[in-house]
């Protein structure tokens, strides 16, 4: 990503969100709703893109880092009653902040005893670690168990959703374009010789760990306060796939395209939904000829993600050949 | 008593894992990388007994022994067919990708199977048909044994000494391990990598496909997500026993599976889901190679 107008851009991506959030309630709420899902989704894929396809660490528990910082905003924010709009937006930054930072402490929990570990190992530990969270979450009776938590707070809008994604965006693109960054994208490309030439490769990974689940928390804050109602077993593996699939579409290690991929998938199903609620198609005679578009929607994303494999593996939107030279060796 | 019951509830959930386990270590064994997609062929073996069944028992009478071993023959069949089609279809043209990108195919196998599952099975779980007849072997005040418990291991015990039989006594099971140890060498030798692989596939999906049926047969309620915890915690096992190694992710599944039930049965059973994982972190912690593995170097 070009660094050059990354400030002016979150500059104008922060206000832009402000403003279009002072309309917010001329706008349908349904729309609405969809619009905090993409931002959200946005914050998850980019700040998993950093675990994922910068620092080539294969995460796919990050859903549990969303429902650490869910369940710490909520249980912040929930103990204020009604509060003026300053009030509440101090408040709601607190525990935004609160809950990312709850989420990257057990990211360094979890990083530091895992990330000595490589590739499939390290998904299955990560993916473990996910299930181990929502599994304690259900038996905290404090926070509703199983049954769920219910947020008092609707403090989600349009400007903390988008202005938070701008934020992620340009911190990781600027922490990944540093000299420190550089070490992130080493480790990727070859773990051994960064290890040769003196990068702490652990240090590296724990902290796009670290930096990862923080952005993940803050992720499952406004998820938490948009929704509100919260419940483990909506932060389970099949959320973690989910984001994992919006890295793999975008790209590996690209930004923009798994920006856009986030868009596109958050937007898939709504889509999809829409096709199959259509009632008159000219040249058919049944009502609601669509409908089985509803149905099978989970078998097309399926479809698709193989076909995707099979044949764009480095992603939808990167149409650059990765400069890298492989090197052969025997074994 | 109770820890006894306990220990013959475990074995049988053990037996069951070590089943599914060993198709996962095969895989890994040879290709190095992790078949999300096989617990799923292990409910797709549930759900072909579910329906071979009521056709199997138009000439066979089920409940009965000879009924209940041609539905399990016939559904390991199926899914041997299966795991070799999914293999050719979706895995055979990334062997040379990277790892990540097999593993996200393997992922993406595992989603569709589950959601075409529940869009042609039916979501809501379905109740097996009792194709073995239930003898109480036992009952001593709070222990109850029945003969399914008895089946599901013995059973399982047969499988293993037939695998055992293939991998290390016929020309196949030779191969297998020639490929296992240097696939580039192994094909040098004259080995057709693409056959032993695709063997592979089908020994560990009928594998599957019986711990699906054993499984039915012990707790018969199925449903299209059956798959995803067993087969999570079958991995778990294979680690656990160092992945690649057979009597390894044998012994890992009894012990996940006896541990399992043991915790569930005395600390809290709310957290039985958690411990296969809590078993899996520490094993990598401390002898990441597993228990009966050998350690790998790491050449550059």
């Amino acid at each position: 990503m070009n660094l050059r107008h990354a400030k002016t851009f979150l500059l104008g991506a922060i206000v832009l969100s402000f403003l279009v959030s002072l309309f917010s309630n001329q706008i349908n709420s349904y729309p609405l709703y969809i619009a905090y899902d993409i931002g959200i989704s946005i914050i998850m894929a980019v700040s998993l893109n950093l675990i994922n396809g910068y620092t080539g660490q294969f995460s796919l528990g990050h859903a549990g880092f969303m429902a650490v910082g869910a369940y710490v905003s909520a249980v912040v924010t929930n103990h204020f009653g009604d509060l003026n709009i300053f009030a509440a937006n101090a408040i709601f930054a607190v525990a935004l902040v609160a809950g990312g930072l709850a989420a990257a402490v057990a990211g360094l929990l979890v990083g530091i005893p895992t990330l000595r570990l490589r590739g499939d190992y390290l998904a299955i530990v990560t993916l473990g670690f996910g299930e181990i969270i929502r599994v304690i979450l259900q038996n905290m009776d404090t926070v509703g168990g199983a049954r769920g938590l219910s947020v008092s707070h609707a403090w989600t809008n349009l400007f903390w959703a988008f202005g938070l994604s701008a934020v992620t965006i340009y911190v990781i693109a600027a922490l990944v374009n540093s000299t420190y960054g550089r070490g992130f994208i080493a480790v990727r490309d070859d773990e051994i010789a960064a290890e040769a030439i003196g990068i702490n490769t652990t240090k590296y990974k724990v902290t796009a760990f670290v930096i990862g689940a923080f952005f993940a928390g803050i992720a499952g804050g406004l998820y938490a306060h948009a929704k509100q109602f919260i419940t483990p077993g909506g932060f389970g593996f099949m959320q973690s796939i989910a984001f994992v699939v919006m890295v793999i579409l975008g790209g590996m290690g690209n930004t923009i395209g798994v920006v856009l991929a986030a868009i596109l998938l958050t937007l898939l199903p709504e889509g999809l939904r829409m096709l199959s609620d259509i009632q008159h198609l000219p040249g058919f005679t049944a009502e609601r000829p669509l409908s089985w578009v509803g149905d099978t929607r989970m078998i097309i994303y399926s479809l698709l993600l193989i076909i995707l494999m099979l044949t764009r593996p480095q992603g939808l939107f990167t149409f650059r050949k990765p400069g890298k030279i492989k090197v052969q060796c025997s074994e | 008593m109770e820890f006894l019951q306990q220990l013959i509830n475990g074995l049988a959930f053990g037996s069951i894992l070590a089943l599914i386990a060993l198709g996962y270590t095969m895989v890994y064994g040879i290709l190095r990388f992790i078949n999300f997609a096989h617990g799923d062929v292990f409910m797709l073996g549930a759900f072909s007994g579910f329906y071979l069944a009521p056709k199997i028992a138009t000439f066979v009478p089920l409940p009965s022994v000879a009924g209940a071993i041609l539905v399990l023959i016939a559904s390991m069949a199926i899914c041997a067919a299966l795991g070799v089609v999914i293999e050719r279809f979706a895995y055979r043209p990334l062997r040379k990708s990277p790892k990540l990108t097999m593993l996200i195919t393997a992922i993406g196998v595992s989603l569709f199977l589950e959601y075409a599952g529940q869009f042609t099975f039916g979501a809501s779980p379905k109740r097996f048909p009792e194709i073995l007849p239930v003898y109480h072997v036992m009952k001593v005040g709070s222990l109850s044994l029945n003969s399914n418990q008895i089946i599901v291991v013995v059973v399982t015990i047969l499988l293993l000494l037939a695998l055992r039989f293939i991998v290390m006594k016929t020309k196949i099971g030779t191969a297998m391990r020639a490929v296992s140890f240097n696939p580039e060498a192994a094909a040098l030798m004259g080995i057709n990598t693409d056959i032993v692989i695709s063997f592979t596939f089908a020994l560990g999906s009928a594998l599957a496909a019986a711990a699906g049926i054993l499984w039915a047969v012990n707790y018969p309620s199925i449903d299209p997500l059956m798959g995803i915890l067993p087969g999570l915690k079958a991995f778990v096992a294979a680690v656990l026993g160092g992945i690649g190694n057979l009597p390894g992710a044998a012994l890992g599944g009894i012990i996940i599976g006896v541990t399992e039930t043991l915790v569930s049965g005395y600390i809290s059973s709310t957290y039985r889901d958690a411990i296969a994982f809590a078993v899996l972190i520490l094993i990598l912690l401390i002898k990441p190679s597993g228990l009966l593995g050998k350690k790998d170097i790491e050449k550059v």
